[in-house]
């Protein structure tokens, strides 16, 4: 940009809009009326329409080639006649060849593996600044990118080449309604003014604006409230590293800065040269006729081409040849002069020649080392230039990489004349352009090279998708009486055997020993049969790296064996941070922790389970309790599964009545929620229902007959069904209640679980306040699935409403026959206390991550509700239905 | 209220010409007009010209013009130039 321009640029912002005459103002209206109309109708056009228009308006810009080029010149005073003709076939030819295979109406892209596709939308009237420098051929390339996009344009032309640009623009027109394109789809305004520009940039039919101007134009243009695209100043520097190859980078050097006398803003400013080539360069520059400036003759230059007191190059040198320059200056140099060399020995206003000068005169400076030409670059780089364009002269790859991670530009050319090489498709492949965006360091909203895409609103159109679910468990899983027999299989060398005090006593370690092989050293772990501590897990770490294990046994409920879980992983992966790997998710594909997959030794897993019961025999999850701070830290993964479940039934003849109740009860509501929740699949409601279906016919037995060994052998079933149904379908808000109330009141886990059971059955069945946003169901079904586990139970009814109501009584009545307290009342809990309990107890209920597969989304105030239905008891769903309420 | 219905025809240059005539005829109309774009596939620039003029000449007539039959692409130029708003739409 001249400098005198920029000037007049600056206060593009503040140009008033008042001082417009009628007339004009109605002149400005008439065009962007037309440029509306014109895009309304373009809209309808297929792309084989648009693509013809395109065709023929391309072939009219390599016609006109020489024509335009020839105008600009006369009008502009700058640059290279021949050189502009080359710009105007770029503009024509390559980037018609970017753009003649591009959909760019209808769809465009389909990914059908995501269920997407893409559609296009033109933006509409665009506003569109021309600059001085590239006149023509920014013209033409707009016009292309225009009608290929369906869009319409205004132009405002820099006003020293409004002329050459609306002849660029009647041809272009022409053609294009020519071959069918509607009427008004250009228009250049006739000598246009500052105002102009700021009224049409504030247009209410003007959709977007396209600034290739100076950085007045750029900030009045983002300024205006529309959406813009814009460029930036260019302070192109150049690493000319030792390992380049020289001839081809001093020519290459030679054809950029020269070409259209250097008004390329892509062009090369400041050529950072290593010091072990520095001479030789200079000398090939020299040889191919470049003037190498000395000292006396840099600071000439630095005084005459850049305007001392703004610092800015001067607009009469701009476009101008470098004999031209020197002539006026008072510089002597040969007649076949193509270009000025100063060097430098430094960036900043001290080192007048370090700022961009869109003439064909060349800084260059002398690096010692690597790191030194690097900062320099980064000087240049950032003293007007930041966002634009920069070039490395290298065959190193190391060089390249580094050059352009620490260079803050759009565009970064290797080994390739700047200028042409930064429009991109001739040289490299760059996407061809003539507008240059210099993201935010120049102000700019990209730092693409403008094309299609950016005259485009793409809209997107998503499918739901169908993600893929799962069901995993562990791959062996023995059962019935002596199943544990099946220890024999599995050969160890040394095996940890991870039990409580007492099953200890029991004998229960016996059992499993009388089944290992005759090699196999077996050592005993006894730990606390409370939830898993950290220093108990470290205990048996220990212990596991004392005797090398190859093989651990959990004989125990679920405390045990999750203990067992946690121990192994810690054993085979010393450095995982349990702390981070208990890290919450909403989905365990997208978790940000990963568990260790690299493990530095293998221990097989077997869990023996002895309560029927948690299920942990074939879970993926494991809970530990931080002694320090009270926490439950929940581990889940499906690397911490056993390796092997055995439900064997003698194990668990011995359970006392209220262990039976609460683990019965436990493994019933983990099928119940497994049934309702929104992860849910036929494969685990096959496990889910049957589960249901084998605790209700089997608990009453098992706990009023403890010895009746099938009660026994279909409750243990039943545990590891229901286990395996939740280990893939999760569980719901009756263990977030459960696990909160529970662990602030000391309550058995199935005693609380019992507790709330009832009244999560019939808030889950209601219509729900809010619904939980799932994208593994599709409706809401819940009411529906507890009216189907009705039916299984044979309960009768004969509406979805009636299932229910009788699930819940067939409910209250099992809690009833196990001897559970119906009320947190019951439990000898006072009002008061419980009340004053309740905000944190809905705290950490709302923390649990169970509740999240839930069918229905629990609000705060729900769960509040729920928690006060539990105090009172049985019933107190039932009285709010009857009474009219919406439950909870 | 009198109805005169009136088939646009896909031909440009026919459509054109009896939108001319039926904003000629609007003097005599009464009541409401019901034009059908059924056979109408493209607006051109000609047809959207008519249209505003006849919307101009319906204005001051005070006369309700019902557009039927419009196609979804044909819509949507209409409502870029803002003609919606002056005209009633029916399938």
């Amino acid at each position: 940009m001249i400098a005198s321009d920029m000037a007049q640029e600056r206060t593009q912002a503040a140009a008033p809009t008042d001082s417009l005459s009628l007339e004009r103002t109605a002149y400005l209206d008439t065009l962007v009326t037309q440029a509306t109309t014109a895009a309304a109708l373009f809209s309808q056009f297929t792309q084989e329409e648009v693509d013809r228009i395109v065709k023929a308006m391309a072939m009219a810009g390599l016609e006109q080639a020489q024509h335009l080029a020839r105008l600009a010149v006369e009008e502009t005073r700058l640059g290279v006649m021949e050189d502009k003709v080359i710009k105007n076939m770029v503009a024509s030819e390559f980037v018609y060849n970017y753009v003649k295979d591009r959909r760019t109406v209808g769809v465009i892209r389909e990914f059908p593996e995501r269920n997407l596709f893409e559609i296009a939308e033109p933006v509409g009237v665009l506003f569109s600044l021309t600059p001085i420098t590239n006149p023509t051929s920014t013209v033409i390339f707009k016009c292309i990118v225009a009608v290929k996009t369906r869009n319409t344009i205004v132009f405002s032309p820099h006003p020293k080449a409004w002329r050459c640009c609306a002849e660029a623009v009647r041809i272009m027109y022409e053609t294009a309604v020519k071959h069918g394109a509607p009427e008004g789809v250009f228009s250049c305004i006739e000598s246009p003014t500052l105002p102009d520009n700021a009224y049409l940039m504030r247009h209410k039919d003007v959709a977007m604006i396209d600034a290739t101007g100076g950085p007045g134009a750029v900030k009045a243009a983002y300024s205006s409230g529309k959406p813009a695209l814009g460029v930036g100043p260019g302070n192109t520097p150049v690493y000319l590293e030792k390992t380049a190859d020289l001839n081809c980078a001093v020519v290459d050097i030679i054809i950029s800065k020269t070409f259209d006398n250097g008004t390329i803003c892509a062009s090369e400013q400041t050529v950072v040269i290593d010091d072990e080539i520095y001479d030789a360069t200079l000398e090939k520059f020299a040889s191919l006729g470049a003037h190498i400036c000395n000292e006396e003759e840099t600071d000439l230059l630095g005084r005459t081409v850049i305007d001392p007191q703004t610092g800015f190059m001067q607009p009469m040198a701009v476009g101008q040849k470098a004999t031209d320059i020197a002539r006026f200056i008072g510089l002597k140099v040969k007649p076949e002069t193509k270009l000025l060399i100063a060097p430098i020995r430094g960036v900043g206003r001290e080192h007048p020649l370090s700022v961009e000068k869109l003439f064909p005169v060349l800084a260059v400076y002398r690096a010692k080392s690597v790191n030194e030409a690097l900062r320099v670059c980064v000087d240049v780089n950032h003293a007007g230039g930041v966002g634009h364009t920069a070039i490395v002269f290298s065959r190193d790859d190391e060089v390249v990489r580094q050059f352009g991670e620490v260079i803050n530009a759009g565009r970064i050319i290797v080994n390739s004349p700047g200028s042409i090489g930064a429009l991109g498709a001739v040289y490299n492949d760059l996407v061809p352009t003539f507008s240059f965006g210099c993201g935010t360091g120049g102000g700019n909203s990209t730092t693409d090279n403008v094309n299609i895409y950016h005259y485009l609103n793409i809209k997107r159109i998503a499918r739901r998708t169908q993600n893929h679910m799962w069901f995993r468990v562990p791959n062996q899983i023995y059962f019935n009486m002596n199943a544990v027999e099946n220890v024999r299989n599995f050969p160890s060398r040394s095996t940890v055997l991870v039990t409580n005090p007492a099953l200890e006593q029991m004998g229960h370690e016996d059992i499993v020993r009388r089944n290992l092989g005759p090699d196999t050293h077996l050592h005993v772990l006894v730990i606390p049969d409370t939830e898993p501590e950290i220093n108990t897990i470290m205990r048996g770490v220990e212990e596991l790296n004392l005797y090398k294990a190859d093989q651990i046994i959990a004989l125990g409920g679920g405390s045990v064996i999750d203990a067992a879980k946690i121990m192994k992983l810690k054993y085979e992966s010393p450095e995982a941070d349990l702390e981070e790997l208990a890290a919450p998710f909403l989905d365990l594909r997208k978790r940000v922790v990963q568990y260790p997959k690299e493990k530095t030794k293998r221990v097989r897993l077997i869990a023996i389970a002895t309560t029927s019961g948690t299920g942990s025999e074939v879970t993926p999850f494991a809970v530990l309790t931080d002694k320090a701070s009270g926490r439950k830290v929940t581990l889940a993964d499906y690397s911490i599964s056993p390796d092997v479940a055995i439900v064997d039934p003698q194990f668990v003849l011995s359970m006392p009545k209220s262990l039976t109740a609460d683990t019965g009860i436990d493994c019933l509501t983990h099928a119940l929620e497994a049934a309702v929740s929104n992860y849910a699949s036929p494969y685990t409601d096959s496990n889910a229902m049957q589960a249901i279906r084998l605790a209700f016919r089997y608990l009453p037995s098992a706990f009023e007959h403890p010895q009746d060994e099938e009660a026994r052998s279909m409750m243990h079933n039943a545990a590891c069904i229901a286990a395996m149904a939740f280990s893939n379908a999760s569980l719901g808000v009756n263990h977030a209640l459960a696990h909160a109330f529970g662990a602030r009141f000391g309550v058995a886990h199935g005693r609380a679980n019992a507790l709330m059971l009832p009244h999560v059955i019939a808030y889950n069945a209601a219509v729900p306040a809010k619904f939980m946003p799932s994208p593994y169901t599709q409706g809401y079904a819940a009411n529906k699935k507890y009216a189907t586990i009705a039916d299984l139970l044979g309960l009768g009814g004969n509406t979805v409403e009636e299932k229910v109501a009788k699930l819940i009584a067939a409910t209250e009545r099992l809690l009833d026959q196990l001897g559970f307290p119906r009320s947190i009342a019951e439990l000898g809990i006072s009002k008061e206390e419980f009340e004053r309990a309740i905000p944190g107890l809905v705290k950490v209920t709302f923390d649990d991550p169970s509740w999240r597969s839930n069918p229905r989304m629990p609000l705060m105030k729900e769960l509040v509700e729920l928690f006060r239905k539990a105090y009172e008891g049985r019933g107190a769903s039932q009285r709010s239905r009857v009474n009219g309420e919406q439950t909870t | 209220m009198t109805e005169t219905v009136i088939s646009m025809d896909i031909d440009e240059r026919r459509a054109t010409a009896a939108l001319q005539e039926l904003s000629d005829k609007l003097d005599a109309a009464s009541g409401k007009i019901i034009l059908d774009f059924a056979a109408v596939h493209r607006i051109h620039a000609s047809v959207l010209r008519g249209l505003e003029e006849l919307a101009h000449a319906a204005d001051q007539k005070g006369l309700a013009i019902v557009l039927r039959c419009v196609g979804l692409n044909a819509y949507r130029v209409l409502k870029l130039v803002r003609l919606t708003r002056r005209f009633s739409f029916e399938n």
